[in-house]
């Protein structure tokens, strides 16, 4: 079963560009993709630009309206995620598990519904 | 009467003794290999009402558990081919293609350690772990459930629909976790069997089904089919000893008796050197937890004839390193003053104030401990705000009878 996981965080919690503390993130996140390709169950995965570079848009009565910013006004925000291929709830749990920014954020784990919209 | 009708007594006699002894062991065979607890529910009760009718006509069979889930394991797989297209049938049934086709579950193996660890998988909220848990293992109707949470039925029955509902959507894995998780995901188990329990104790007597046994039941299950446990046997060997008190722990009125009052000739001794002979046995294995400090501290408070403080206050010290919570703090605490450090008890109270401020049993140690300082005024204010908490009439009472003693010592 496919699940995706969905890494949320506060980027005043986040360690920031040029501390040790963010070479180690982007160490374990290096090492993380190694494994995921290593175990063959990473189906894909990206990370997000800032929500500052965010922008929403929705349709009423037929017309577009486009606002600037994230859907949600909340601290933490989807800064990115995974999509893995496992057997179970507890598999992919496992691997949410070593998402670096599972130590300061959270990790929504949902499954994917069977089909794929992209063909 | 006639012989067909003292025949279908019979027949019924013997499958409510079946299914009050073995439901559990049953759906649960039929859950993990089906991966699907409706279906599995569904195709038990059909199973029963065939099993009135044919049993009825030609006897009991040998073995009416292999009866049942015979039958019950093919009305699911009929289930399965009459709810699906012709197309999705084979896809359906490719789990249970192979060697197995048509075949049941065997007996021999109990499934109910894999659906324990399904129903109380942290995925799925507290309380709908515990009541999947009464409800599949214990074998308890959606009603009875219902009751002990003092839900409407109709709620309780969503709530179970939703939590089989993620199992299944989510793929909530129905087994024993890997050794690298196996040690935390017990002490979920644990966690869910100690709820009941407590749900069990802290109830009127009245209920219809006993909580306190079907946690005893539990746990006796859990250890019995994941043997060598520590933290499971310090589990049981607590409710054991806890469940010893209980005679004990009430006056004739309701009001609680505090443990250094009561009268042991009412402790049930059986129940008392299994928990010890337990907790002997876990504390052996030399991989200590909460559950086995928390049975060690019930243990000093029973083995000799009072109450052995100093080595209580060490197991709560050893307790917090596990749950650093305030309740544990509160309980430290009232250990130290029993040592005789009155003043460090209440500095440490002082710092719980505000994290326990709701919390009756907070309130009533404090004035207890003020009083005992002399600290009279402070004292029967503190048993104010404890009995305007009490959860009982008889507490209130116990309460305000500690009031007039302060008030005139």
């Amino acid at each position: 079963m496919k699940y995706m996981l969905l890494i949320y965080s506060n980027p005043d919690l986040q360690p920031a560009y040029g501390t040790p503390e963010f070479q180690a993130m982007m160490g374990g996140y290096f090492a993380l993709n190694e494994r995921l390709k290593a175990d063959g169950v990473i189906r894909g995965g990206e990370g997000l630009k800032g929500v500052e570079t965010a922008t929403s848009l929705r349709v009423r009565a037929g017309k577009a309206e486009t606002m600037d910013g994230p859907f949600a006004e909340t601290k933490e925000h989807l800064g990115g995620y995974y999509i893995v291929e496992v057997p179970d709830l507890d598999a992919a749990l496992r691997y949410a598990a070593m998402i670096p920014s599972a130590h300061f954020g959270t990790i929504e784990v949902r499954p994917l519904m069977d089909y794929n919209p992209a063909g | 009467m006639t012989p067909a009708a003292s025949s279908a007594i019979a027949v019924t006699q013997a499958l409510d003794a079946v299914m009050r002894e073995d439901k559990g062991r049953l759906v649960s065979a039929l859950i993990v290999r089906l991966k699907n607890f409706e279906l599995a529910e569904d195709a038990l009760q059909e199973a029963m009402a065939s099993a009135v009718a044919h049993w009825s006509r030609s006897g009991l069979p040998a073995s009416p558990q292999g009866w049942l889930l015979q039958v019950a394991w093919r009305k699911a797989l009929d289930r399965i081919r009459r709810s699906q297209t012709e197309a999705r049938t084979a896809e359906a049934l490719q789990p249970f293609i192979g060697a197995e086709i048509g075949e049941a579950p065997d007996l021999i193996s109990d499934n109910r350690l894999r659906l324990i660890f399904t129903c109380c998988h942290p995925a799925l909220d507290q309380k709908s772990r515990v009541a999947l848990t009464l409800r599949t293992i214990c074998g308890l109707t959606t009603g009875e459930v219902a009751a002990a949470f003092l839900d409407q039925e109709a709620t309780m029955g969503q709530r179970l629909s939703r939590a089989k509902a993620k199992i299944a959507a989510a793929r909530i894995p129905y087994g024993v976790p890997e050794a690298d998780a196996l040690a935390e995901r017990l002490q979920g188990v644990l966690a869910v069997i100690y709820l009941i329990f407590n749900a069990g104790y802290s109830a009127t007597p009245d209920r219809t089904r006993d909580f306190v046994r079907e946690a005893i039941f539990l746990a006796r299950l859990v250890d019995g089919l994941c043997p060598g446990q520590a933290e499971v046997e310090g589990c049981l060997a607590l409710l054991l000893l806890t469940h010893a008190r209980s005679a004990a722990r009430l006056g004739p009125d309701g009001t609680a008796i505090a443990l250094g009052e009561q009268d042991r000739s009412l402790w049930d001794a059986s129940a008392m050197r299994e928990g010890l002979s337990l907790l002997d046995r876990a504390m052996h294995r030399r991989a200590p937890g909460p559950y086995q400090i928390k049975a060690a501290i019930a243990a000093c408070h029973m083995q000799d004839d009072s109450s052995d403080w100093p080595q209580i206050l060490a197991l709560y010290d050893s307790l917090l390193r596990f749950e650093p919570t305030s309740v544990v703090m509160l309980n430290r605490a009232i250990a130290l003053a029993e040592t005789g450090a009155l003043e460090a008890a209440l500095q440490s109270l002082a710092g719980l104030a505000d994290a326990l401020a709701d919390y009756q049993p907070f309130h009533a140690a404090r004035a207890d401990l003020l009083a005992r300082a002399g600290r009279t005024a402070e004292a029967l204010d503190a048993y104010g705000m404890a009995i305007a908490r009490a959860g009982s009439q008889a507490d209130a009472r116990l309460l305000s009878r500690k009031r007039d003693r302060a008030r005139s010592p």
